[in-house]
């Protein structure tokens, strides 16, 4: 396709037939510069203004820290959830046959497809202690809406797609043969997924938990219906943002959202490094 | 070895020999633990919502539904997705275009970017747009001067929406043209077609499942973005309310039936949504492979 010479020196791109290269990328550049990237480096450029004093004041304040702190926390507990559900459920949706399985399959895109705000009075109507499960939970002093426990709901339920849906494609790759060596040379069934498969299964796993968990510490919708949103107590940090914003506190709402972008960003980029080191050691 | 009944759910399967699968007790209870587990958390609210819009009964639903500021909201949603949703797609055309066509420096880079508002919080995103055109905003006292109105009406939840479902289309398009690689393009070329013939006649009917399985998908988001057009809506009744927005108003007014019934319809374009996909995934799913697993 392309006749490029192996040394041509440094080029920007490959010569080739196709038409259009420098209308579609110029175009591409121009919408991702205008939609995307001046709005973000805006919110980068604003709380760099603000300095360094009032930055740390904001960032440790105690409101701040509670509600980072929960945002981050029921976020880490619903991913962790969804890590073993999601797994099971991924397991049964590619090995077993049973009557109505791509339904099932179908059904687990839900929270991908359902507006967050519809899925947050649900599931508060749900949990409520007059709801469906709320009136069952009471009598065990369960409290779930209004509490930490309902945001953990609502990020479950936003999450477990990611999950399933990142561990699902690779299971289906699985070679039996694999499977079959290792029974034959003597494991038991519990031995060959948990020394075989798991490992194989290991990078796949750890990206589903970063995309739930990213998704969870920035949703808003489904939270604030059930959250209860006390201060201190079960504020998540969108949430501060918006209640900033509201009070025409820019700086403080600029500083959170900062904040929240790079916790976020390190953390993903741990999780990258795990990632890297698990499909170094287990291929 | 082989279970006859297993086998007879699964024709295709290869005999399923007892040290590669799991015992019949263990069997179940992963069933049992799959069924609980979906049934609590995506079945259980679903039915929620259609329960409790017709709690009181089909006239109080069909009132809910055809109050004028439900009815504006519902004008709202649709313009809104009328207008993001191409526009999404004709960048996602263009950029997939750019980046699987062609060999070019920073390409992995262009594509992690196209990603990026995934990462974001639906709030930071309409966050950015209210630190550019807010009162106190970058280009604020610009816009106050010659008259234009950004934020808190039509054009700013425009740009919202287009902000979230950004990634959508590209995302789809761009590794399903990738593994279909240029050859068709290539041969229509060389049969004297211009560039937008090959493109027309060629490309697009290779990729025309793909790109409605992302149009589905951008289509669903937009229509139910909620924090990020909530930021900066102003929630204007009647007027910047959006379908999602006008959910939350009705549901803290204790309003809670006409907040289902709202909610139904958004709950039915969910369903719709993912009925469409799993037909096209079934139909098309050899095509689409490419694009699935995400």
């Amino acid at each position: 396709m392309t006749t490029a010479p192996a040394k041509a020196g440094w080029r920007f791109r490959q010569p080739s037939v196709i038409p259009g290269f420098g209308l579609t990328l110029g175009f591409s550049l121009a919408y991702l510069t205008l939609i995307i990237l001046i709005p973000l480096s805006g919110l980068i450029w604003r709380s760099a203004a603000l300095g360094w004093a009032d930055f740390w004041a904001i960032a440790t304040d105690r409101r701040t820290v509670n509600a980072l702190e929960i945002s981050f926390g029921t976020a880490f507990i619903a991913a962790s959830v969804n890590v073993v559900f999601g797994t099971i459920v991924a397991w049964v949706l590619v090995r077993y046959n049973f009557p109505g399985r791509r339904i099932v399959d179908a059904m687990v895109d839900l929270p991908f497809a359902l507006p967050t705000a519809v899925a947050g009075i649900a599931l508060t109507t749900l949990y409520a202690p007059n709801g469906w499960l709320g009136s069952l939970l009471a009598p065990l002093g369960i409290k779930v809406a209004y509490t930490p426990l309902g945001i953990v709901i609502a990020l479950i339920f936003i999450g477990l797609p990611f999950v399933v849906r990142t561990v699902q494609p690779i299971m289906e790759e699985i070679d039996k043969e694999v499977e079959e060596v290792a029974a034959t040379l003597g494991a038991n069934r519990f031995q060959t997924i948990a020394r075989v498969l798991l490992p194989g299964l290991a990078p796949a796993i750890v990206t589903g938990f970063a995309l739930a968990f990213a998704r969870g510490v920035g949703e808003y919708g489904s939270v604030i219906f059930i959250a209860g949103n006390l201060p201190y107590k079960s504020e998540i940090a969108p949430l501060l943002i918006v209640i900033r914003l509201e009070e025409y506190n820019y700086a403080a709402a600029t500083a959170i959202a900062a904040i929240m972008l790079a916790l976020s960003f390190v953390m993903l980029l741990v999780i990258n490094l795990v990632q890297t080191w698990s499909r170094k050691r287990y291929g | 070895m082989a279970d006859p009944e297993i086998k007879s759910y699964a024709p295709h399967h290869e005999s399923q020999s007892a040290a590669v699968t799991e015992s019949r007790p263990a069997k179940a209870v992963l069933m049992i633990v799959t069924f609980a587990f979906l049934g609590i958390f995506l079945l259980l609210p679903l039915i929620v919502v259609f329960n409790e819009a017709f709690a009181k009964g089909l006239s109080a639903y069909t009132e809910a539904l055809t109050n004028p500021d439900t009815r504006s909201a519902i004008h709202l949603t649709l313009l809104v997705a009328a207008i993001s949703v191409p526009l999404n797609v004709v960048f996602g055309i263009s950029a997939a275009w750019a980046i699987a066509k062609f060999e070019f420096k920073g390409k992995a880079f262009l594509t992690t970017l196209i990603d990026l508002p995934f990462s974001v919080s639906p709030v930071i995103s309409g966050l950015v747009y209210v630190l550019l055109f807010g009162a106190q905003g970058l280009f604020g006292a610009w816009l106050k001067a010659h008259g234009i109105v950004i934020l808190f009406a039509v054009p700013g939840i425009v740009l919202a929406t287009i902000f979230v479902t950004f990634p959508f289309v590209a995302r789809e398009l761009i590794p399903l043209m990738q593994e279909q690689g240029n050859g068709d393009e290539e041969a229509a070329l060389s049969l004297g077609a211009n560039g937008w013939q090959a493109f027309w006649y060629v490309t697009l009917p290779n990729v025309k499942w793909g790109l409605l399985y992302g149009v589905l998908l951008c289509n669903a988001r937009a229509m139910g973005e909620f924090g990020a057009v909530s930021v900066v809506s102003g929630h204007i009744r009647g007027l910047t309310n959006t379908m999602p927005l006008h959910v939350e108003i009705l549901y803290n007014e204790y309003n809670a039936a006409a907040a289902f019934a709202v909610a139904s319809l958004l709950a039915g374009l969910a369903l719709v949504t993912l009925v469409l996909k799993t037909l096209l995934e079934m139909r098309y799913g050899a095509e689409l492979a490419a694009t699935r697993g995400h």
